[in-house]
């Protein structure tokens, strides 16, 4: 290795991106929880928690551009920057998603709850495993983890519309829950969406080792290039 | 790239310098009109591989080509050695005008080829030092000497020396590695707008040159017995954003040098 400081570099920005990852990870994980117990002191720290999110995706994004400005990197290091480029966005825009489901909770203040939380934490769950592999796949290179995991998203997808069915029942049983219902419908939207940008990770991930670009969606792969 | 016109062709062609096999097999189709660089650490056979097309390694005892050269689909050493260095020019590392003026230097190569007619004369040196971007610096002065030019503009007027023959192919040796980083990108802008006119085939050890300024690209390397071999060519594009080989890859992400 005859570029050391280089190589550094370009894996302490892979190591940024692994951090952000995780912070993002616990953030959705706690939005839900936060909504569950309408935890408003816990709501307040996820705001807090969206800015540092925010600050450490520029700081990734102004990394890449100094490394790419000072060291020209080409290749397989230049995919795996364009990669980062695009996964600290998506990890950004998942972090909006958890301060989202905190408003959500601020906003229905303290009344009680139209439906026990069930489906919702489920969701979470599962979107944020699917994160966490994304990002394992990410670092360990794993292209056919990464194309596996976009197919678990059909899950999400099932649990968001078996949430719709119901919050529709509730309104129709009692049209004053229309608000609440709502807002519940919000953040579950906001948790299936979390799932499809997994996907967007995952395509980047392939992206970064083979330089394919394709999108995995729910009728199969669509080739870029 | 079999969509394009070859120029210049190479068949397991294996260059020795007396018992010592300097190149081993190479295979590789020069695009007409196109801008070729080669790349590869020092000592792989780059600038042996270059003076293939011009047969400038003959020049040295005990060197032998095996395989086949071809230009045009014709065997290079079917033709004859002065036609074949009028067709392929060639523009080296540092810039060597001859201790004359501008004009001299220009109209060296045309009036060797038994050019006589004083206009004919003056319109090829116009024409090339246009061609090589000099003219506009150079025009009030061409009784000046080529020597009291800057380091950028005798490669120019070299480039332009060797238009003046109207050649097809143009070799460049590290044409830029002895200039400053503006005459650099000159130089490379220049090669662009001639690729219009010539095939260019150049070596080079900065791979962000040949990353900016080539079409195609030809990585080599040496072998463990001292042998050089092309490893990967292809559209620079590719090769500098998804090489086929983690040879070349390594190299040009400076993982080994």
């Amino acid at each position: 290795m005859i570029r050391e400081a280089y190589a550094k570099e370009l894996q302490r920005i892979q190591d940024e991106v692994m951090l952000l990852g995780s912070m993002v990870g616990d953030a959705i994980l706690k939005s839900v929880e936060v909504l569950k117990r309408r935890d408003h002191e816990g709501a307040k720290c996820l705001r807090k928690a969206d800015r540092e999110i925010n600050q450490r995706r520029y700081a990734i994004e102004s990394d890449v551009l100094t490394l790419i400005a000072t060291q020209q990197p080409v290749a397989g290091d230049m995919r795996v920057l364009a990669a980062v480029l695009e996964i600290a966005t998506e990890l950004e825009r998942l972090g909006d998603y958890a301060k989202g489901i905190a408003k959500i909770s601020l906003k229905i203040g303290d009344e009680p709850l139209i439906k026990p939380l069930l489906d919702l934490p489920v969701m979470a769950q599962k979107g944020v495993d699917m994160l966490r592999r994304a990002l394992d796949a990410f670092a360990h290179r794993d292209v056919e983890q990464a194309r596996q995991i976009p197919h678990e998203d059909d899950a999400v997808d099932d649990l968001y519309d078996q949430v719709y069915r119901e919050l529709i029942a509730i309104i129709m049983g009692n049209p004053r829950t229309i608000d609440q219902a709502n807002y519940l419908m919000w953040a579950a939207h906001n948790l299936e969406r979390t799932a499809d940008r997994v996907t967007n990770i995952c395509e980047r991930v392939i992206f970064m080792v083979t330089g394919e670009m394709v999108e995995i969606g729910r009728k199969g792969v669509r080739e870029y290039n | 790239m079999a969509m394009e016109a070859t120029k210049l062709e190479v068949n397991h062609c294996d260059f020795y310098y007396g018992g010592f096999r300097a190149l081993k097999d190479v295979q590789v189709q020069i695009p007409a009109n196109r801008i070729t660089s080669i790349i590869g650490p020092s000592g792989c056979g780059k600038s042996t591989f270059l003076r293939l097309f011009n047969r400038m390694n003959d020049l040295i005892p005990g060197a032998r080509a095996e395989g086949e050269i071809r230009m045009d689909g014709q065997q290079l050493y079917d033709l004859d050695i002065v036609e074949l260095r009028k067709r392929v020019g060639m523009v080296f590392q540092r810039p060597n005008p001859f201790p004359k003026s501008i004009m001299d230097n220009v109209a060296y190569g045309p009036r060797a080829h038994g050019v006589r007619d004083r206009v004919r004369l003056e319109e090829i040196v116009e024409r090339s030092l246009r061609d090589a971007a000099l003219w506009d610096e150079v025009k009030d002065n061409l009784d000046k000497s080529g020597l009291a030019l800057s380091g950028g503009q005798q490669q120019r007027l070299c480039i332009a020396r060797a238009l003046a023959v109207e050649p097809e192919v143009i070799l460049m040796d590290e044409p830029a590695s002895a200039l400053d980083p503006v005459a650099t990108l000159r130089i490379e802008e220049l090669i662009q707008t001639l690729k219009k006119h010539y095939t260019i085939v150049i070596v080079t050890h900065n791979m962000q040159q040949a990353a900016r300024a080539s079409d195609y690209t030809a990585f080599f390397m040496m072998g463990e017995d001292r042998e050089g071999y092309l490893v990967e060519y292809g559209p620079t594009r590719e090769v500098f954003t998804n090489p086929k080989d983690r040879r070349t890859e390594d190299y040009i992400t400076g993982k080994f040098g």
